[in-house]
């Protein structure tokens, strides 16, 4: 690529942020996008002319929140049981990166990498496994969830 | 597409691109680093490589246009990343505040070469509140019937204000072209002659 790289950032910054907290939460999402784009800058010289940044930039993101996951697991005391899920309250008093945690980890990731990364689905399902049809029926089955505890608006019909 | 409502607000992304900006300094991996100035002459683009100030540009130039020249001719690595600008923009400040006669900040001139490149070494040796003929300046640069190529150095100087293109005019005393337009030509001629040789 030859164009500055100040211009994806200001392009992609949003969207990389937007999946760095699908993931980890908001706390922990500003050390994910520095790495993210720490990693892209170092790379940007090398990619290809038609590369799609966007999908791009949020590989590379989804790879580095696991990785602080992983770090922030290693460093975290065990302890006996944790539920996969915790059950929301009732009402739609959760913001979504709240509500994004209570999903079941593949909905969660499939949410953060579509809904709010953009991927399509057929790449959604090489990052995570599985089939394409199976992304779509976690993303679609996450925003069904998160339309009953997130409380701010989701516009348009899942596809 | 389904559309979540996820909140970012332009502070969470100016605190983390400063974050960047200084890590990725740090890390060697900005090629060129860049930050606007406001003056006199509307806002002027800095942008610096590791070796030094590499361009100078007036919002005529169109400052994208520049940004994208840069990024093909040195390295797609550009960022804006005021830091190491924080000299010259200290000292063209002064400059205009006219509290300053000379730059002292290292050039990287590696986007000039040839005999453009001989014409803009010379522009230093015009003293402030001075001025040279294109003649002149052809007959330092120790081609005397280049004057227009001399004209063309000094269009294309890549620093201008820091390296003084400003200071060469006609041999009839009239200012002449200016890459910052005419107007800035001269508020910079009258600045210097208002402060004094």
């Amino acid at each position: 690529m030859d164009e500055p790289f100040e211009r994806v950032v200001a392009q992609h910054g949003a969207t990389v942020l937007r999946v760095c907290r699908a993931v980890l939460g908001p706390a922990d999402a500003d050390d994910a996008w520095s790495e993210t784009f720490l990693s892209a800058l170092r790379a940007w010289p090398d990619l290809d002319r038609g590369a799609n940044v966007q999908a791009w930039l949020v590989t590379i993101a989804h790879r580095k929140a696991i990785d602080v996951l992983r770090a922030a697991q290693r460093r975290a005391v065990p302890v006996a049981e944790l539920p996969d899920a915790v059950a929301a309250p009732a009402g739609r008093d959760l913001d979504l990166w709240s509500a994004l945690a209570r999903l079941p980890h593949k909905q969660r990731h499939a949410v953060a990498l579509h809904h709010l990364g953009g991927l399509p689905y057929d790449e959604v399902a090489g990052v995570l496994g599985g089939t394409p049809a199976a992304a779509r029926r976690a993303g679609a089955d996450g925003v069904a969830t998160l339309r009953r505890t997130y409380q701010a608006t989701i516009d348009g019909g899942d596809r | 597409m389904t559309t979540l409502d996820a909140p970012v607000t332009p502070d969470d992304l100016s605190r983390l691109h400063a974050d960047l900006a200084a890590r990725a300094a740090r890390e060697g991996l900005v090629d060129v680093a860049y930050r606007t100035l406001d003056g006199p002459l509307g806002p002027l683009l800095l942008a610096a490589t590791p070796a030094g100030l590499v361009r100078v540009a007036f919002a005529v130039q169109d400052h994208d246009a520049v940004l994208s020249d840069l990024a093909t001719r040195i390295s797609p690595r550009v960022l804006a990343a005021p830091g190491r600008l924080d000299d010259v923009a200290r000292q063209l400040d002064e400059y205009f505040a006219g509290r300053r006669r000379a730059f002292d900040v290292p050039l990287d001139l590696r986007l000039v070469g040839g005999f453009r490149r001989v014409v803009v070494e010379h522009l230093a040796d015009i003293g402030y509140a001075h001025t040279a003929s294109y003649a002149a300046m052809a007959a330092a640069a120790g081609s005397p019937r280049a004057v227009r190529a001399v004209g063309t150095a000094c269009a294309l100087n890549p620093v201008p204000v820091v390296v003084p293109c400003h200071r060469v005019v006609r041999s009839d005393g009239s200012p002449g072209q200016y890459a910052g337009g005419a107007d800035a030509k001269l508020t910079l001629l009258d600045l210097e002659t208002r402060v004094g040789a």
